[in-house]
């Protein structure tokens, strides 16, 4: 689906989301009435310094509000931008306040909801949608951590063994299906059917306190230890 | 047993006086660190829980997988601490590596009276196991996060020999405080990755003197992006964990307010600086170009006159 779609599928009442330099922002009403907060980054727009910090901000006005509106972030982005600027600037920094204002305007009562709808890969994949209470996806979504060609030359394997091992193994090749797998992606959405319906369908579920990505990730046979050995991790940490 | 006896009988009771961070081993460093004899390891190495994904590239696996976590005393506070073995695939996030630190940081949330100590020394998510490393980056952030809110302080302690790059670098990102060592580098991207990506001309790796300007422990910590600067010894590391774990600024709104508006200043002030010494030059430091070769005392002193002067 095309940003386009996405947005008329939501919002078939209308809405004021604006797109400007690669990122959206703005806001939208729900059939159902509840008023969405959008940001996002479109047209695969790597994510540096600039663009951190202006989503940052976006999250921050909603806190500040009080408004407890629910945060929808429509990602499909580049990876972190890869430049002298940004790692001078301190990019790890605005990556991190990014995830964090995310991760607290879900505490102070705004929902948090990813949507992934192209690309996304490395730094901004985490500092952006995994850092959402819950992530959906649409179909042809395209998330990387890095892609085999490159990974050929980091670890050198030739590539058609990657490819091969990528077949029989969801815990390293790109792509939906396996990051699905793994728990970062809740559910993937139809796209043939109204957004909006999904979505509100989402926000009426009550809110899962604890990460629960690892679990989900042993049920779907993408991470066969992660939960097990935090589990154990904790239980040891906690018995003193 | 008297404990002055033991450790005049232990040739290595004072080894780590003057052993360099840098080369210590992650053992060696939560053993220099914490209170003597007192670490208790969770999952240690006799437990062999091991990658379950290296041996499909036929790969070494590590009976600890290259993390170290447990508890302690610091100065006789109990601690818990994660520490990263960097000459382990590179201190990379795998799978059971990265929910060490996520089991850890989980239970430091509900226990609510135990600093969290994290030794970095990596090169971010282990590219064999890529997604499970990326999500749990993205699960150990959270927990970070919620440790705070529950009133834990999350020190992040960096001078390893693979740095903290990538995902490491965003979870530092998270902590209540960081020490870094001028070995130190924090950077999301690595000088490799960069060039690359986007050339020679964008970022030359091979340019040692490059990587530290742009990456290392001094720029960071004059720019904002660690609390404090350590030497490059176990006990000057010590000395920096016992100070960050008793400031713990809450993680609050308005912490992220000041954040932001911290952020946005950086920018509008180096936003158009070429190199890291023309961003130290306006700081305000005299002779710029020399920060690079200053002794760590004369460096920390240089640290605190320039705070004074743009706050």
């Amino acid at each position: 689906m095309t940003l386009d779609q996405i947005l008329a599928s939501l919002f078939p009442k209308g809405h004021e989301v604006v797109l400007d330099h690669g990122l959206l922002s703005g806001r939208g009403d729900l059939p159902g009435g509840t008023t969405l907060t959008v940001i996002g980054v479109d047209g695969r727009t790597a994510v540096g310094t600039d663009e951190a910090i202006r989503l940052s901000a976006n999250v921050l006005d909603v806190v500040k509000r009080d408004s407890k509106d629910p945060i929808l972030v429509l990602i499909d982005s580049n990876s972190q931008r890869m430049s002298k600027r940004d790692e001078l600037l301190g990019l790890s920094e605005f990556l991190a306040h990014l995830a964090k204002c995310l991760i607290i305007a879900d505490s102070v009562g705004s929902r948090t909801i990813g949507l992934l709808y192209g690309h996304t890969a490395a730094g901004a994949f985490i500092a952006t949608a995994l850092a959402t209470r819950a992530l959906v996806a649409l179909p042809g979504a395209d998330p990387v951590v890095m892609d085999l060609p490159s990974m050929s030359r980091v670890t050198k394997l030739p590539l058609e063994v990657l490819e091969e091992k990528a077949k029989s193994t969801p815990v390293f090749a790109p792509g939906l299906e396996n990051m699905t797998q793994t728990g970062a992606v809740a559910a993937v959405l139809d796209p043939t059917i109204s957004l909006a319906i999904q979505l509100e369908a989402l926000l009426v579920k009550p809110v899962e306190s604890a990460d629960t990505r690892d679990r989900l990730g042993k049920e779907r046979h993408g991470r066969p230890k992660a939960a097990e050995i935090a589990a154990r991790v904790y239980g040891l940490a906690r018995g003193s | 047993m008297n404990s002055v006896l033991v450790e005049s009988q232990d040739p290595d009771a004072t080894w780590w006086s003057t052993q360099s961070w840098f080369g210590a081993s992650a053992r060696e460093r939560v053993r220099g660190l914490l209170d003597a004899e007192s670490f208790e390891e969770f999952i240690g190495p006799e437990q062999r829980e091991m990658s379950p994904h290296l041996r499909l590239f036929d790969l070494p696996e590590q009976f600890d997988d290259g993390i170290i976590v447990g508890r302690g005393l610091l100065d006789n506070t109990p601690v818990l601490i994660a520490a990263q073995e960097g000459r382990f695939m590179g201190g990379a996030f795998g799978e059971v590596h990265a929910a060490k630190l996520t089991g850890l940081l989980r239970a430091a949330s509900d226990i609510r009276s135990m600093p969290v100590l994290i030794l970095f020394d990596t090169g971010g998510v282990r590219l064999q196991e890529a997604n499970a490393g990326e999500l749990a980056i993205a699960e150990i952030m959270r927990a970070v996060i919620e440790a705070r809110l529950a009133g834990v302080p999350v020190v992040g302690l960096v001078g390893g020999r693979a740095g903290c790059y990538g995902g490491g670098s965003l979870i530092a990102g998270c902590c209540s405080a960081v020490a870094v060592s001028e070995q130190g580098r924090i950077s999301v991207s690595g000088p490799e990755v960069i060039e690359t990506n986007r050339g020679v001309e964008e970022f030359d790796s091979k340019d040692r003197a490059l990587v530290w300007r742009t990456m290392g422990g001094k720029h960071r910590r004059l720019i904002g992006g660690a609390e404090m600067f350590a030497d490059d010894t176990v006990p000057s590391f010590r000395d920096a964990a016992r100070r960050l774990i008793k400031r713990v600024p809450p993680m609050n709104v308005a912490t992220l307010v000041a954040e932001q508006h911290r952020l946005v200043k950086r920018i509008e002030r180096f936003g158009a600086c070429a190199d890291a010494v023309d961003v130290w030059r306006s700081l305000g430091a005299a002779e710029p170009q020399a920060i690079p070769a200053l002794a760590y005392q004369e460096f920390v002193a240089l640290a605190h006159r320039l705070e004074e002067v743009s706050p």
